[in-house]
């Protein structure tokens, strides 16, 4: 009888003890920082890629977590100040120590930050198709290179289905991204035989809301005779007075399509798409996709903001392939630790939204598939074109002499990112 | 019988394939036009119902290649059935029914598509989004089915159509679409299109003209128009004379037609450039007027004023959103009510931000100037929470879509148009508030000497509160017209801001014709900059030249005599 209370007492002190220390470890939790501007002029697309990472941190949670510890988010405002990314980005991983940072949209927000990742050997997800022309070890880019869009969609463009261009009109805002894009694709497109006379390159502030001499000037290159296309890396609050421009000056897809490559789903979200159907974009993903694990994660989406209205769009899939990777590396490696994780990643598989796998590639770029989607009067986009398998994403274009001769690999013997020969 | 024709004119081998193409087109044309003359429509079908519904399935092959030559065969068979089969692919109506795998035109009601069979041309029942496969269209085949219902519609008895089937004739230049032209021009009465169609006929008669005098013939034609697309005919035509061994007196013909084209095209060129400078100008304005009133009168440095703007940009949002239920979509009205609504709820906005923040730092410019541009991010920020980060769409109505095309490349859009319009009735009611009104009177009473103003009786606390009101409602009424040109996004106002400063400060402040010359002017300047530098380089010269404007002129274009307040 005795004996038996005490080892009834003992079973009870233990199971304390064991949920005393469950509830420590519960207490040490795993951080993710969540570097998006939630205020400022790249709110408007950065704030729902916070809330995407906290849908999946969130979700991850639900599933028990990673390593058996808790994920939190800690998330920061660099309010569309790009020397504010920085101090951000140092206060995240000095002061809160994360273990990796998802963030930044704009191509001027990650070089703000890249010293910051690579002096404090830390690790970013950076989830926005881009200009290439980089690759850090301390980041991984989980958006397009150019050769993962820009090419396939100018290729496009000239092929019969596309209407056959002849004459292409590069249409930018003026910074990095569109001026290094239009860099590599006028020499792709003169060593496709369209000169120099062919090609119309115009920048535009960001911002600029008047765009009926540029909507003329296009109209009055494209009469010469010859088939027109524009391609567009206008980016940001831009793209709305433009296409209204577009829609009014009734410039229809069939005469003169306008391609773009910062153009999705919630930027279409605030223009009436009747008049604009027809034209295209090119990304790696549309919410259009018809794929079980596309459904599924629309309907999270849904569940977690809160309103069936919202949109998903491809940087929201770049930061799902990014987080998921992620975990499975860090699952992989057993810890959190930055080099140990950055060599889990290499070879990393995961199911992508479209029905296909993501590959993480030695030179910290994907393996993506290419769609060209037609936009639809209901906002949405119908894929007319999509790559055969997936495109392995090149950091350093081929079509720029200075570039073609680089290498990016961050394994053994390389261990370079603009290498022209290995390190070892 | 005409199907025999038909089939032998097809096998006939001494059709070469241009010339047979349009002999059948032609055919096809005449059966189309003896189906609209005819009594009984079943005469003209040259599709039985069988074979309408099994080529019409064709559409719904996988290759685009296959789908431009079963549209080429639809159309070239002269039923008058396949019209409006293709008008719905072209609009996207065209679907497969899974059930019974026939293609039918469904539109959509609600969430329920009415199916319309396309054989019979009824109604064959309806069903949701589910049960029908949309037949999928490109930009390729869209140009094939213009192209098509082109031909089909150049003997349309609608003139409407008829004009739309000659421009895009025009934009096709297809030789083998001559024939069919010259038909149509034979039975046209009407006088326009005629001339049109003329042209049409010139423009592919210079290249597939026999004779020098059937060539100098389409060159006179053409150079007695002005259009981009006769520059380039004329332009292709002058390039290629030397491989194709052209007559000299033809070429230099052409050329002579080509530089006439040209000066005229440069001309309307220039008035382009005009109505776009003056466009534009209407949108500074609008968002200058209120800024001229609270910093050109007040002399209070508002950077809060592009929110106000914005503040009318969402109250439009609202308003359309709560009035979506009643209004058909397309309605005018939603935007007639935003006006005054936008000026009731951005005024009491600049009344509150006036009574709270700024009455307590006039005199103080800097101080004013830090308060109100944290007032604006707080703003900026508040506007976020509520609605969110992202755009909110406002739609256009009716009335405010589409544009004024001349033929000679001009486009004129009527959202713009509606615009300019706006912009010199706000600043007419303004004029005539400051003018006619006793507020008016009050007003200007304490701009040129608050002292005296306030010993005769005024109050002038009262009065401040009412023009920075007055002047933050009027940015407000600009942004209801914003709202159609741009986005409806909290940073909507930063887009403005500096520019109307720069309107304010060009015009000479506190002076409202100024505001009025110096929208317009740095409107006109910079539309004519943008086309030769670039709409960057533009930007900066404008703000260069008026930085040394300053500079000679520190008051701005009229400077305003007397003594201004407490400036």
């Amino acid at each position: 009888m005795n004996k038996k209370l005490q080892a009834l007492v003992g079973a009870g002190a233990m199971a304390w003890s064991a949920m005393a220390m469950s509830a420590a470890q519960a207490a040490d939790t795993i951080k993710v920082g969540v570097l998006h501007s939630l205020s400022g002029t790249m709110a408007i697309s950065e704030t729902t890629l916070k809330d995407t990472v906290l849908m999946l941190v969130d979700d991850l949670n639900k599933n028990g977590g990673l390593l058996g510890k808790q994920v939190e988010a800690v998330v920061v405002d660099p309010a569309s100040d790009w020397p504010l990314f920085a101090e951000k980005a140092r206060e995240l991983i000095e002061k809160d120590q994360v273990s990796v940072v998802f963030g930044c949209w704009t191509s001027v927000s990650r070089k703000s930050v890249l010293p910051v990742f690579e002096e404090l050997n830390s690790m970013l997800f950076y989830p926005v198709q881009y200009e290439g022309e980089e690759s850090s070890r301390n980041v991984f880019y989980t958006g397009a290179a150019p050769n993962q869009q820009a090419i396939p969609a100018v290729d496009y463009l000239m092929s019969e289905d596309g209407g056959g261009a002849e004459r292409i009109v590069l249409l930018g805002t003026d910074y990095v991204y569109p001026r290094t894009t239009n860099k590599i694709l006028r020499s792709y497109l003169n060593g496709k035989g369209i000169s120099d006379e062919d090609i119309m390159e115009n920048y535009t502030p960001f911002g600029h809301s008047d765009w009926q001499s540029i909507v003329a000037d296009v109209k009055a290159f494209a009469s010469a005779g010859k088939k027109t296309a524009v391609v567009s890396t206008i980016n940001g609050d831009a793209n709305v007075p433009f296409y209204k421009e577009l829609a009014n000056q009734g410039i229809k897809a069939e005469d003169i399509p306008v391609v773009a490559f910062s153009v999705g789903e919630e930027e279409l979200a605030g223009i009436d798409t009747a008049p604009l159907v027809g034209h295209l974009a090119a990304w790696n993903y549309f919410q259009s996709v018809e794929s079980d694990a596309n459904a599924a994660f629309i309907e999270k989406w849904h569940a977690f903001i809160g309103d069936e209205k919202r949109v998903t769009n491809d940087p929201m899939e770049a930061t799902y392939i990014g987080f998921n990777m992620w975990k499975q590396a860090v699952e992989q490696a057993g810890t959190t630790d930055v080099d140990a994780v950055r060599q889990a990643m290499y070879g990393q598989e995961v199911a992508n939204l479209t029905g296909g796998v993501a590959v993480m590639n030695t030179n910290h770029h994907l393996s993506k598939p290419v769609l060209i989607g037609e936009v639809q009067d209901d906002g949405q986009f119908d894929i007319v074109w999509e790559t055969e398998g997936t495109v392995v994403g090149d950091a350093w274009s081929d079509f720029l002499p200075e570039s073609a001769k680089l290498t990016a690999d961050w394994t053994y013997p390389w261990v370079c990112g603009n290498c022209e020969k290995p390190m070892y | 019988m005409r199907n025999d024709i038909f089939s032998v004119l097809r096998r006939s081998p001494f059709f070469a394939s241009k010339a047979r193409c349009a002999a059948v087109q032609m055919i096809a044309v005449l059966a189309c036009l003896m189906a609209f003359v005819t009594v009984a429509p079943n005469m003209a079908q040259a599709f039985s119902d069988e074979e309408l519904r099994n080529i019409a399935e064709q559409l719904n092959d996988k290759s685009a290649t296959t789908k431009v030559a079963v549209i080429e065969q639809m159309a070239a068979d002269g039923d008058p059935r396949v019209a409006p089969i293709l008008k719905a692919m072209l609009d996207g109506d065209l679907y497969v029914r899974d059930s019974d795998e026939h293609v039918v035109i469904a539109t959509k009601k609600g969430k329920v598509y009415t199916h319309i069979d396309i054989v019979s041309g009824e109604e064959s029942g309806e069903s949701s989004s589910k049960e029908l496969s949309k037949i999928k269209v490109n930009n390729r085949l869209r140009g094939a089915l213009r192209d098509a219902l082109a031909t089909l519609n150049l003997f349309s008895p609608d003139l409407a159509v008829r004009t739309a089937a000659v421009e895009q004739i025009m934009d096709a230049r297809d030789p083998a679409m001559l024939p069919l032209l010259l038909r149509a021009i034979d039975r046209e009465e009407d006088e326009t299109l005629l001339a049109r169609m003329q042209l049409a006929e010139a423009t592919m008669a210079l290249a597939a003209g026999e004779t020098t005098d059937e060539r100098l013939a389409a060159i006179l034609v053409l150079a007695s128009e002005t259009t981009p697309q006769i520059r380039a005919v004329l332009s292709q035509f002058v390039a290629s004379a030397e491989a194709e061994g052209y007559q000299p007196e033809v070429v230099e013909a052409a050329k002579d037609a080509l530089e006439s084209v040209e000066r005229r095209l440069s001309t309307w060129q220039t008035v382009g450039d005009v109505y776009r400078g003056i466009s534009l100008g209407s949108v500074l304005l609008l968002a200058a007027v209120g800024l001229a009133i609270t910093f050109g009168v007040m002399g209070v440095i508002n950077m809060a004023h592009g929110e106000m703007i914005m503040i009318g940009a969402y109250t439009t949002f609202v308003v359309q959103q709560a009035l979506a239920p009643f209004l058909p979509s397309g309605s005018a009205w939603s935007l007639a009510i935003s006006v005054p609504a936008a000026f009731l709820v951005a005024g009491a906005v600049g009344v509150v931000i006036e009574r709270c923040v700024i009455r307590f730092l006039y005199g103080r410019p800097l101080e004013t100037l830090l308060a109100t541009w944290g007032v604006s991010l707080v703003l900026q920020q508040a506007i976020r929470s509520i609605f969110g980060a992202t755009n909110q769409q406002v739609t256009a109505p009716d009335f405010m879509s589409g544009a004024i095309e001349f033929s000679t490349g001009l486009v004129l859009t009527y959202n713009r148009l509606w615009i300019i319009l706006f912009s010199v009735i706000v600043v007419a009611g303004i004029a005539a508030v400051l003018r006619y009104t006793a507020f008016g009177l009050q007003m200007r009473a304490v701009t040129q000497n608050r002292r005296m103003a306030g010993s005769v009786g005024i109050r002038t606390g009262y009065v401040d509160a009412l023009t920075f009101g007055l002047g933050s409602g009027i940015a407000g009424i600009a942004g209801v017209a914003l709202s159609q040109i741009s986005n409806v996004s909290p940073n909507l106002g930063q887009t403005y801001i500096i520019d109307s400063f720069m309107v304010v400060v060009f015009g000479g402040v506190g002076n409202l014709w100024g505001t009025v010359l110096g929208a317009f002017s740095l409107g006109i300047v910079n539309k004519f900059l943008e086309p030769v530098a670039g709409a960057v380089l533009a930007k900066i010269f404008v703000l260069i030249a008026l930085i040394l404007f300053i500079q000679k002129r520190p008051k701005g274009l009229f400077a305003l005599k007397g003594r201004a307040v407490e400036a």
